[in-house]
Order: C-alpha cells, then sequence, then structure tokens
C-alpha cells in the first residue's frame, strides 16, 4: 500500500514536473517594441515598422511562414508584443527601456529609430543585460566606439548609405565637379554626411564641396537651406533627410528647381517616392537604406512578407517595416538555433546571445550577414536607382546593386578610417 | 551679389512666416497677460485643417485658384470653433490667477490638443502641395522663388498694419487700449472686457492658424509641429519686448535676417545664432527692445 502511495506521489510529481516544463518552453515570449508612435516619423516610419512587427508576429505565432521560419513564434513559443512610443526625449526613452525589462519583464527588445536613442539605449542595455536588437537606426558609432555583449542591429549602418550613393553619384555624374548636402544636425545627419564627403572625395578627387547644411531635425522650413544649395551651383546634392524633414524638403525644393539644376540623392527616399510622387521630377536618385522596399530581391520570403503586409494595410511595406521584420527574424533564427543547441528546452538569454553572434540569415531584403561588430551589426548589399515615371505611375530605372563587402568597412576598422584610406581591406 | 540678395529675400520670407506666427502670441499676452503656450496647437489646428480640407476640396475637383480661400476659411473655422471654447470653458476662470499659473495650465491644454490632434488625423502625414506651385514664380539670378512666398510677405504685412490701424484708429481699438492699461476701470466704465477678452483670444488663435494653414502646402502636416513653433515664437516676442507689436516685427526680422546670413555665410552656426541673438538683447534690454516702463500699482 505504501508502496503504491509512494509511486502515485511520484507519478504524479514527475507528471506536474512534464506539465510545468512543457508549459514553461511554451510559454510567451515577451517582445518588447519600440517604434515612433506619434510625431513627425510616426508616420512615415514608426508606424509602418508597428504594423512589420504585428504582422509579422502573427504570421509566425500562426507558423504561416516559409521555410526556414515555419516553425511557431520562437523555438514554438507565441510571441507577445509589449509597445512603446519612441517620441521623446532620449532621457524618456532610457525610462521606457528600464520599464520594459524591469516593470514588463520583456524578454526582447526590438526597437528604435533614432540615431541618438540607440546610443543612449545601448550602454544600458548592457548595464541591465537585457537581449537588445537596433532594427533601423543608422550611425555607425554604436559598434566602433563601443562593444557590447547584449546589443545587436540587423540593418546596416549609415556608411553603407553614404558610401553606396557616393558610387552611385560616381556612376551618373563621374565628372562633377561640385557637390554639397544638406542633412540634420544630429548623429544621423552628421555621420551621413562625414561618410559621403569623404567618400566622394576618394572617388572623385576633383569635386569640391558647395556647401554644408546642417538644420536641427523636425526644422521644417528649408528656403534657405536651398537657396544656399542652388547658390553653390553643385552637380550634385546628397540628403540623408528622413521623415517629415525629407517629405518638407521635396515640398520645397521642388518648385524651388533644384531637382532640375542639381542632381539630387535622396538616401532614403524609397519612404516619399510613393506618397510624393507628383513632386518627385524623374532622375531624382532615390535609395531605401538596403535592398528593401522597391530594391528589394524577389524571393519567396519577400512575397510572402509584402503580400501579407499589403493585404493587410493596404499599403506596400516601406524599408522601415522591412527592417523590424527583418529583425524578428534575425532573433528567431538565433533563438531556434540556441534552443537546438540547449536539446529543444528554452534557450538563456546568453546562449541566444551565443548563437545571434555571426549568423548569416534570410530575410525579405535578401542575405543578412552579422559580420561588423565582434559578430552583432549586419551588413547587406545595398542599392540605388533614380525616379522614372512610367504611365504616371512611380517607378526606379537603372538600378544599380552593391555587394555588401563594397560598401560596408572590413571587422575591426572603423567608417571613416575605411573611407580615408581608399576603402583597402 | 546674387547671394547678398538672396539673404534678404530668404530672411524676408522667413520673417513673414515668423511674425504671422508670432504676431497673436504677442496680441494675447498683451492684452490679456497670457503666456499662451496652446499658440502652438492653434498653429497645428490650421495646418491639419487647412490641409485635410483643403485636399479633400482638390480631390473633389475644386478649382484650385480657390484653395486660398479655403486654407484662410480653414484657419477661421479652427479660431471660431476651439479657441471660443478654450476661452469661455476654462480661462475665464483662472484670469485671477498667477500668470505662470495661467502658462502652466494653458500648457496643459497644448498637451491635450496635441492628443485631440492624434486622435482626429491619426499620425499619418497629411500634404496639400497644390497651392505652393499654382502660382508660377519670379527669378532672382540663379535663384527660382514660388510668387506663393508673396503671399505669406502680404499676409505678415496685413496682420500687422492691420492690427496697428485697428488699435490706434478706431474706437474698438482704443477701448481695448483701456482693457490692456486697466481692466477693473474700464469694467467699471461698462466696457464688456469679457466680450473683449473673448474676442483677443479668439484672433490670436485666428493668426496662429492663419500662420498653420499657410505653411500647410510647403511641408508635411504632422503630429508635434506646434512645438517648435512655440519656442520660435517665444524667441521673437522676447526679443522684441513681450505685447509689443512692433517689437515682434522687428524681432522676426532680426531673427530671420540673422538666420539667412549664418545658413548662406557660416550654416554651422544655424542653431546657435537665432539664441545668441536673443541672449544678447536680453543682456542689454532685459524686457525686449520695445519693452515699455509699467506703472506700478499699489
Amino acid at each position: 500500500m505504501k508502496t503504491r502511495l509512494l509511486t502515485l506521489v511520484a507519478s504524479l510529481g514527475l507528471a506536474w514536473t512534464a506539465t510545468t516544463s512543457h508549459a514553461d518552453e511554451n510559454a510567451p515570449i515577451k517582445v518588447g517594441v519600440v517604434t515612433f508612435l506619434s510625431g513627425p516619423a510616426a508616420g512615415p516610419f514608426g508606424v509602418p515598422a508597428r504594423n512589420a512587427a504585428e504582422i509579422t508576429a502573427e504570421l509566425l505565432n500562426a507558423g504561416k511562414a516559409p521555410a526556414p521560419y515555419a516553425q511557431k513564434g520562437f523555438g514554438g513559443a507565441p510571441l507577445q508584443l509589449v509597445l512603446v512610443d519612441e517620441a521623446g526625449s532620449t532621457t524618456t526613452q532610457v525610462t521606457e527601456f528600464r520599464n520594459l525589462v524591469q516593470r514588463a519583464n520583456v524578454d526582447v527588445v526590438i526597437g528604435y529609430i533614432s540615431s541618438g536613442n540607440c546610443l543612449a539605449i545601448a550602454p544600458v542595455a548592457e548595464e541591465l543585460k537585457k537581449l537588445t536588437v537596433f532594427f533601423d537606426c543608422g550611425t555607425p558609432r554604436i559598434f566602433e566606439d563601443g562593444s557590447y555583449k547584449y546589443v545587436f542591429r540587423t540593418s546596416p549602418h549609415a556608411t553603407m548609405d553614404s558610401v553606396g550613393a557616393a558610387l552611385y553619384a560616381k556612376d551618373v555624374k563621374p565628372n562633377a565637379k561640385k557637390f554639397s548636402g544638406i542633412n540634420q544636425n544630429y548623429a544621423w545627419g552628421q555621420d551621413s554626411w562625414s561618410d559621403f564627403e569623404g567618400s566622394m572625395k576618394q572617388l572623385i578627387p576633383a569635386a569640391q564641396v558647395g556647401t554644408s547644411q546642417m538644420p536641427k531635425l523636425f526644422a521644417g522650413q528649408y528656403g534657405a537651406e536651398i537657396s544656399a544649395l542652388l547658390a553653390s551651383g553643385s552637380d550634385i546634392v546628397h540628403t540623408s533627410f528622413w521623415d517629415g524633414d525629407l517629405e518638407a524638403f521635396i515640398l520645397q525644393a521642388g518648385p524651388r528647381g533644384l531637382f532640375k539644376k542639381s542632381t539630387v540623392i535622396l538616401t532614403t527616399g524609397e519612404t516619399a517616392m510613393y506618397k510624393l510622387a507628383a513632386q518627385i521630377p524623374d532622375g531624382v536618385i532615390i535609395g531605401a537604406r538596403g535592398p528593401f522596399g522597391v530594391f528589394a530581391p524577389n524571393n519567396e520570403l519577400n512575397k510572402w512578407f509584402s503580400s501579407n503586409f499589403t493585404d493587410r494595410y493596404n499599403v506596400s511595406p516601406n524599408y522601415a517595416a522591412y527592417q523590424m521584420t527583418q529583425s524578428f527574424l534575425g532573433v528567431k533564427t538565433a533563438w531556434e538555433k540556441a534552443q537546438a543547441a540547449n536539446g529543444g528546452k528554452r534557450p538563456t538569454p546568453e546562449q541566444v546571445i551565443a548563437a545571434f553572434e555571426g549568423i548569416t540569415y534570410e530575410s525579405p531584403g535578401g542575405k543578412v550577414q552579422m559580420s561588423l561588430g565582434k559578430g552583432h551589426q549586419a551588413v547587406m548589399e545595398t542599392a540605388y536607382g533614380m525616379t522614372k515615371k512610367v504611365g504616371g505611375k512611380m517607378t526606379v530605372e537603372k538600378v544599380k546593386r552593391y555587394p555588401a563587402e563594397t560598401v560596408n568597412p572590413p571587422e575591426g576598422i572603423k567608417s571613416a578610417d575605411w573611407i580615408k584610406n581608399g576603402f583597402k581591406k | 551679389m546674387d547671394q547678398l540678395i538672396a539673404v534678404c529675400i530668404d530672411g524676408v520670407i522667413y520673417s513673414s512666416w515668423l511674425f504671422t506666427s508670432a504676431i497673436g502670441l504677442t496680441l494675447i499676452y498683451g492684452v490679456m497677460k497670457i503666456l499662451n503656450i496652446t499658440h502652438g496647437s492653434f498653429y497645428a489646428l490650421g495646418a491639419y485643417m487647412a490641409a485635410s480640407v483643403t485636399g479633400a476640396l482638390l480631390a473633389r475637383g475644386m478649382e484650385p485658384m480657390l484653395s486660398y480661400l479655403v486654407l484662410l476659411g480653414s484657419a477661421a473655422a479652427v479660431a471660431l470653433i476651439v479657441a471660443p471654447l478654450l476661452e469661455r470653458g476654462l480661462l475665464r476662470f483662472m484670469y485671477a490667477k498667477d500668470e505662470v499659473v495661467i502658462m502652466l495650465i494653458t500648457y496643459a491644454c497644448f498637451l491635450m490638443l496635441e492628443d485631440a490632434i492624434k486622435l482626429i488625423w491619426g499620425v499619418d502625414p497629411y500634404f496639400v502641395a497644390e497651392p505652393y506651385g499654382l502660382l508660377d514664380s519670379f527669378e532672382l539670378g540663379s535663384l527660382t522663388y514660388p510668387n506663393y512666398n508673396l503671399i505669406l510677405i502680404g499676409i505678415a504685412v496685413a496682420s500687422g498694419l492691420g492690427l496697428v490701424y485697428v488699435l490706434n484708429k478706431t474706437r474698438v481699438g482704443r477701448l481695448l487700449l483701456t482693457v490692456i492699461h486697466d481692466p477693473e476701470i474700464s469694467r467699471a466704465m461698462g466696457i464688456n472686457v469679457d466680450l473683449f477678452y473673448l474676442v483677443t483670444f479668439s484672433f490670436g488663435a485666428f493668426l496662429a492658424s492663419m500662420a498653420g494653414a499657410f505653411t500647410a502646402p510647403t511641408l508635411s502636416v504632422v503630429p508635434a509641429m506646434g512645438v517648435d513653433i512655440i519656442v520660435l515664437s517665444f524667441a521673437v516676442v522676447v526679443i522684441g519686448g513681450l505685447g509689443s507689436l512692433q517689437g515682434a516685427a522687428v524681432g522676426a526680422v532680426i531673427v530671420g535676417l540673422v538666420r539667412s546670413i549664418s545658413i548662406h555665410f557660416a550654416p554651422e552656426l544655424e542653431l546657435f545664432v537665432i539664441y545668441f541673438v536673443m541672449a544678447l538683447v536680453l543682456a542689454v534690454r532685459p524686457r525686449g527692445l520695445f519693452s515699455v516702463a509699467e506703472a506700478r500699482k499699489i
């Protein structure tokens, strides 16, 4: 009797352990998603990125993603999103990040569009030991000036955009005598201009800088800056403006004739090319911060993402949306790799990090290689093209693609040094 | 030479925009002693109303030249609907309180109106670019300027001169000056001070929403667009002297020209110069260039 009772207790204990263990394995994974939900950056960037996060999580949870992402959620566990607005000061964002980690107890944070926010969040993520994946911000300083264990960035940094833009400028205007820039006066704008200026000096040494305008973020009024650009007589004008600033610049520069007098490069122009198709003439150079949107490859993942996004939101995904989904797929790849190495059990954050470092995976934008920043920073190929209206519809022509190793510095070398040394490996 | 002309024209255009944005702020302060932070909200509401109504009417085939009237009408609608609600519904109960308290109340209203804007229009940008390019353009040397800028200059000049005329040459203006000088005595003399406050607040709000409405064709209308304009408008009215119309005009011209010179000749100083000029003026004239000595009441 005693033996039977012990057996029963042991069986119940084992069953409870198994149930608990099973429940733990399939407990939801809380993902903090931080993106602009208000403010000037919400419409063109934050909201498409949030939409991408929601539809990606939904499709992954339902197991409706193509191979190799067919397993539900991350390793079978469903994803539960906790959304946070990125609007507000950097101090606010640091507080919000602490809330996400310490109060909402998220397992991973995916977010941040602003380079300023990324620079502020990275050391806090390290302090709190929380896996944090930057999906969009561009400044190369994060992993060039720092070294982080818990921080990853699954989108390429701004150097790729600037070097790609300079290569394209050389292709279309090899005899340019003068080039100018208008960029926002903070980390993203300054880094973008610095890399573009450096690259132009290497690629077209005879070209001189006309003027470099650095208005403040969200200034909105660019009349005098446009006059200065027009007066400079530049062959090429570079801008890394994004959000409402990009749209305002296009609206104000068009009637002033800037697009006719100079070849203008909009490194983030893909986000505005459809909305402002009537205001953007033919011949404007457009970038998408990588092979996204109009430059995305014709692969199964892109068809899956693009069609689902368009069906749900009645608009094509822009590059911010691509980058968000790319981050989710990066974490999923690392998570499932770590889980497999852990015998199918839920991996620890450190195991996910070990699996994440240096991986290569496929996304709707193509191949992503985590090859910089000791395996924490992604590189990809990039593409640029020129606007061309066909039947009244905005398209791009003369698309050129630049391999990842052509537009990104090698591991261990800072972007500025790499450019200064003539892109030597 | 081209560049000097460009500096002047850019400075005048920017000054006009600044003056139209700031004049309502200084008017409300001059009459009611309210540092009205909701001025930024009225600017944004004017822009949103103009972009959505004009865009919708143009899409339905409205004659494009009528869009300028629609911009004006949109600004008037905002001022007629929102400003009286705010003044009669809330601010009139606060007039006895300290200026700082009233300013904080208007700041709270500003935050609520920002959320209201997001509730009504969402966070997607609105565009109404057509009016900006409708009127052709003029050329000066190598530079092209849309004639639309002349409308902005015209609005600024008309607003400023109109207010000066009304204040100094009409009976209503003289009554208003009496209210400004001493509301209590004015009330005792039978002047409807409450009505003057309501009209002044609504007209100040109209000037802000008109600035927003006529700026809308040149930018993407997005949430939080009213934040920066408040800071710039404060800089302008502080330089000129709070409550002074002439001061606002001179402040706007100084800020516009200094900024334009900086952009053309030392772009790296653009962020710095506006507030440097403000600091410089305040160091020499702590109450602004056109401040007047106030009699102390015992």
